[in-house]
């Protein structure tokens, strides 16, 4: 079913990256981003929830939130790439988090007018948070950039290494093309050119330069993944793997 | 008591000293026969407080006989600052919790601006992180007294 495909899609990407933020808990450069980054992997995973809670409505067959997260194997999930690459530095993450932003937020604003009554509500309710994760990842954005030669050179180094898998995010697939033809999904062709020019201009204020365009990969949303992905699910699913129907 | 009264003394477990009421959740409230639904809206979508005030809904309507209650949650119109009761805002202040400034719209065309420290009421305040303690609260510092504080943030 097409509309379950591309609500888990989003479910994915939100729950994975979520997690992904969530590995920061401890770690953080100093405790207040380390509340920051921890705050924002909270607010993804909540979406995640709303939307995976949707996708089990959608597919009537019994499953759970919890089901359609733990109990699902890594071609099953259908998240981009960007999302399941390692954190890297502070400045990898920051960086893979404001490209992810600056799409999320324009995804979002679009989402709102989706004719599928739930996931209008969702994208409305989602994009006042996203709107602080933006604010956050393109300050970090600036001030990495346009900070010491040493925070400048690890940033640009970020940008370049993690665009390769931006082209994915705003590349639609079969499923994103059928569901803009229903009136449910978001026209990934129109966001484009406005995430290209919000990424320029903060790129811009940063003093980066920004990536030439190059060869793009893709593959997660159609649930071809990196073998980063299986390490996730591993650390994530194994207590329901191992003890099924383990609750708190 | 009515079912209104009955929930405006659920408190929110984070910040205790705000009620369900207090903070706006609750959007609806139908009784059909010995029925009651309680519809609430969550403050953020990945709020761990809202497991826990959904069961002390019910805790308090069956503490009062009720058999038959049913929390629902709805996402749309999104939950926002702007329905915080006025009296929550005074008894956040009272808690040192500066209470949101002005309307959401202000806030987001000129940034949160002028808060007001709620040790020493003055508004020579700076942010330190606009992620807090919780998802709904920013850091801030007082420039007067030097003394950090949290601030409920206009959402
Ligand atoms: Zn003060």
């Amino acid at each position: 079913m097409t509309k379950l495909k591309y609500i888990l899609q989003l479910a994915d990407t939100a729950l994975i990256l979520g997690h992904r933020l969530s590995e920061w808990t401890g770690h953080g450069p100093i405790l207040e981003q380390d509340m920051a980054l921890t705050n924002i992997a909270l607010d993804l995973v909540g979406q995640a929830r709303s939307l995976y809670q949707h996708a089990a409505e959608v597919e009537g067959k019994g499953r759970t939130e919890d089901d359609l997260a733990y109990l699902r194997t890594t071609t099953d999930f259908l998240n981009p790439l960007i999302v399941e690459i390692p954190n890297g530095n502070f400045g990898d993450t920051i960086a893979r988090q404001f490209f992810f932003d600056v799409y999320n937020h324009t995804f979002y604003t679009e989402l709102q007018k989706s004719k599928d009554a739930t996931l209008s509500a969702i994208a409305e309710k989602s994009l006042k948070e996203v709107k602080y994760h933006l604010r956050y990842s393109s300050d970090w954005m600036r001030r990495l950039g346009d900070g010491t030669e040493e925070s400048h050179q690890k940033i640009q180094t970020a940008v370049d290494s993690i665009w390769m898998y931006t082209g994915e995010l705003t590349t639609m697939n079969e499923v994103e093309k059928e569901m803009l033809s229903e009136g449910i999904g978001v026209n990934l062709e129109s966001i484009k050119p406005i995430w290209t020019e919000k990424v320029k201009a903060v790129l811009a204020e940063a003093t980066l330069t920004m990536p030439e365009s190059t060869w793009m990969q893709s593959g997660g949303k159609d649930g071809k993944h990196t073998e980063h992905l299986g390490f996730i699910l591993a650390e994530m699913q194994h207590l329901q793997r191992t003890h099924p129907g383990a609750t708190w | 008591m009515t079912v209104k009264e009955i929930l405006s003394k659920v408190c929110d477990p984070e910040i205790p000293v705000l009620t369900i009421d207090d903070l706006g959740i609750i959007r609806d409230i139908i009784e059909q026969d010995d029925q009651v639904e309680v519809v609430i809206t969550p403050t953020y979508s990945g709020c761990p407080a809202m497991n826990m005030i959904e069961v002390n809904i019910k805790a308090a309507l069956q503490e009062h006989g009720y058999q038959k209650i049913k929390v629902t949650t709805i996402l749309s119109p999104a939950w926002t600052t702007d329905w915080l009761t006025e009296s929550g805002k005074q008894k956040l202040k009272a808690y040192g919790i500066a209470p949101p400034i002005g309307s959401v719209e202000k806030a987001d065309l000129l940034g949160e601006q002028n808060i007001e420290c709620p040790q020493c009421n003055s508004t020579n305040t700076e942010m330190l992180s606009q992620f807090g303690s919780t998802a709904c609260k920013s850091l801030f510092r007082c420039k007067d007294c030097l003394e950090p504080f949290d601030y409920f943030k206009c959402h």
